[in-house]
């Protein structure tokens, strides 16, 4: 791949995703794209670009942009930030709560569903405690085929084994041959969308967790700090930003402040006029209220 | 350094199981079946046992059975390694005893995970 040819898929994979190349990533383009290229019937990097570059080639921006994310996800993947949502974070929510009793959640960056998935488990696990709530988990990604995967919640015998307990692999889910798939109990309490954080995304409304995790890491830092200056506009004032391992606000943006002592998780600093933000719009929101047991 | 006593009748397995939980730290022994499995207990309890289902002589659920009833024997925690992948074998390795249960095909990232889940090792570790 010329020089010049990196460069641009460089910059058209910072414009479109937010996916930031350090100066040698060739191989790593190659490796995603060749493959995708082959398939199109697209000779190389160098028509790829072409092709790109030319009118109405949206399906393959979209191939290409998607092919480029990196997926990887885990059932509680990293379980703190799990043990934190069940003893920090949603024990203070049932309390600030206890009026409306309703909580909303999003996961900003859902991937194949393992992570809200992970949380709908946890919610189903606090059982009496949350009877009766309106539960709304809104799972977003970048990526339609990913989407896809989580809407099924279909997953393969190794994907189950990533971080899910046995105890809730036979709680939860449901054997059909070699694959698994998670009940429809649990599928019903979350409501997928596509979206890119790169967009506006202020139509979501107000939440009171936001998980976003493991994306920002791929970002420049302007990007990461525009992110998290609109998360903020989305979280209640005493709501909870909770954030990969590998991530952070600090030395980026003072909207967010770290909770000491709960590794991940953060929380507003302003207390910003609760001015009353809209109600999702298009589909009728996913609500689920808790069943007593 | 805690121990782990790997229990299956191939020998591929315990030597792929070896390799994999010597990377984790354990101090490694090795039975080709229930019963010389018990041997070992009989003499001094790991602290984890990788048990296989299928085997020779005594199937590993008739040795968990054995196990749990020797002094200190719900100590051990029990982590099932086997080709049994259906939800009747799950349910029964619990109800009967079992911690954690891995489906083969297993591999480093599995059984670390799994090790983790049930506390034998710290989270942080399954991630490296
Ligand atoms: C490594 S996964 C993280 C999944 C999950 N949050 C976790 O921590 O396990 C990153 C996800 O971010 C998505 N992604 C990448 N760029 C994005 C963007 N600009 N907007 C929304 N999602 C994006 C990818 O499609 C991918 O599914």
């Amino acid at each position: 791949m010329t020089p010049t040819e990196y460069e641009y898929l460089r910059k058209f994979l910072r414009d479109h995703s937010g996916l930031d190349l350090s100066a040698d990533k060739q191989y790593l383009i190659e490796s995603r794209l060749l493959p995708l290229a082959r398939k199109a019937g697209i000779s190389g990097i160098g028509e790829l670009v072409q092709k790109l570059q030319g009118a109405g080639s949206g399906a393959l921006v979209t191939s290409v942009v998607e092919a480029m994310t990196t997926n990887e996800t885990f059932f509680f993947r990293d379980k703190v930030p799990f043990d934190h949502f069940r003893d920090t974070i949603m024990p203070e929510i049932i309390k600030a709560r206890a009026g409306r009793r309703s909580v909303r959640i999003w996961c900003a960056a859902g991937s194949t569903g393992q992570e809200p998935y992970s949380l709908a488990m946890s919610l189903k696990e606090m059982g009496a405690a949350l009877t009766g709530w309106r539960v709304e988990i809104i799972a977003t990604d970048l990526s339609q085929e990913v989407l896809e995967k989580a809407k099924a919640g279909i997953y393969s015998q190794f994907e189950v084994q990533r971080g899910l307990p046995i105890q809730m692999l036979m709680k939860y889910f449901k054997q059909t041959g070699e694959t698994w798939q998670i009940n429809p109990e649990l599928r019903a309490m979350i409501q997928h969308r596509q979206l890119n954080l790169l967009h506006d995304f202020a139509q979501l409304g107000t939440f009171d967790v936001i998980f976003c995790r493991n994306v920002l890491i791929y970002f420049d830092q302007d990007t990461k700090i525009n992110i998290f200056n609109r998360l903020a506009r989305q979280i209640e004032g005493d709501g909870f930003l909770v954030l990969g391992a590998a991530e952070t606000v600090v030395g980026l943006t003072d909207t967010f402040r770290p909770i000491p002592e709960r590794r991940g998780l953060y929380k507003p600093n302003d207390a910003r006029a609760a001015a009353a933000k809209p109600a999702l719009a298009g589909a009728a929101p996913r609500v689920a209220v808790m069943a007593g047991r | 350094m805690k121990t782990c006593l790997v229990v299956d009748d191939s020998s591929v397995v315990r030597k792929i199981a070896r390799r994999i939980l010597e990377g984790l730290e354990f101090e490694v022994t090795e039975a080709e079946d229930g019963s010389k499995a018990l041997e070992v207990c009989q003499h001094k309890l790991p602290d984890a046992v990788l048990l296989d289902w299928n085997m020779p002589v005594m199937d590993g659920f008739e040795f968990m059975g054995h196990m749990r009833r020797l002094p200190g024997g719900d100590q051990p925690k029990v982590v099932f390694c086997t080709t049994e992948n259906n939800v009747a074998h799950i349910a029964q390795a619990l109800s009967g005893g079992a911690n954690e249960y891995i489906m083969k095909p297993f591999d480093k990232d599995i059984i670390a995970d799994k090790f983790a889940e049930v506390g034998l090792i710290p989270v942080g570790q399954a991630m490296v």
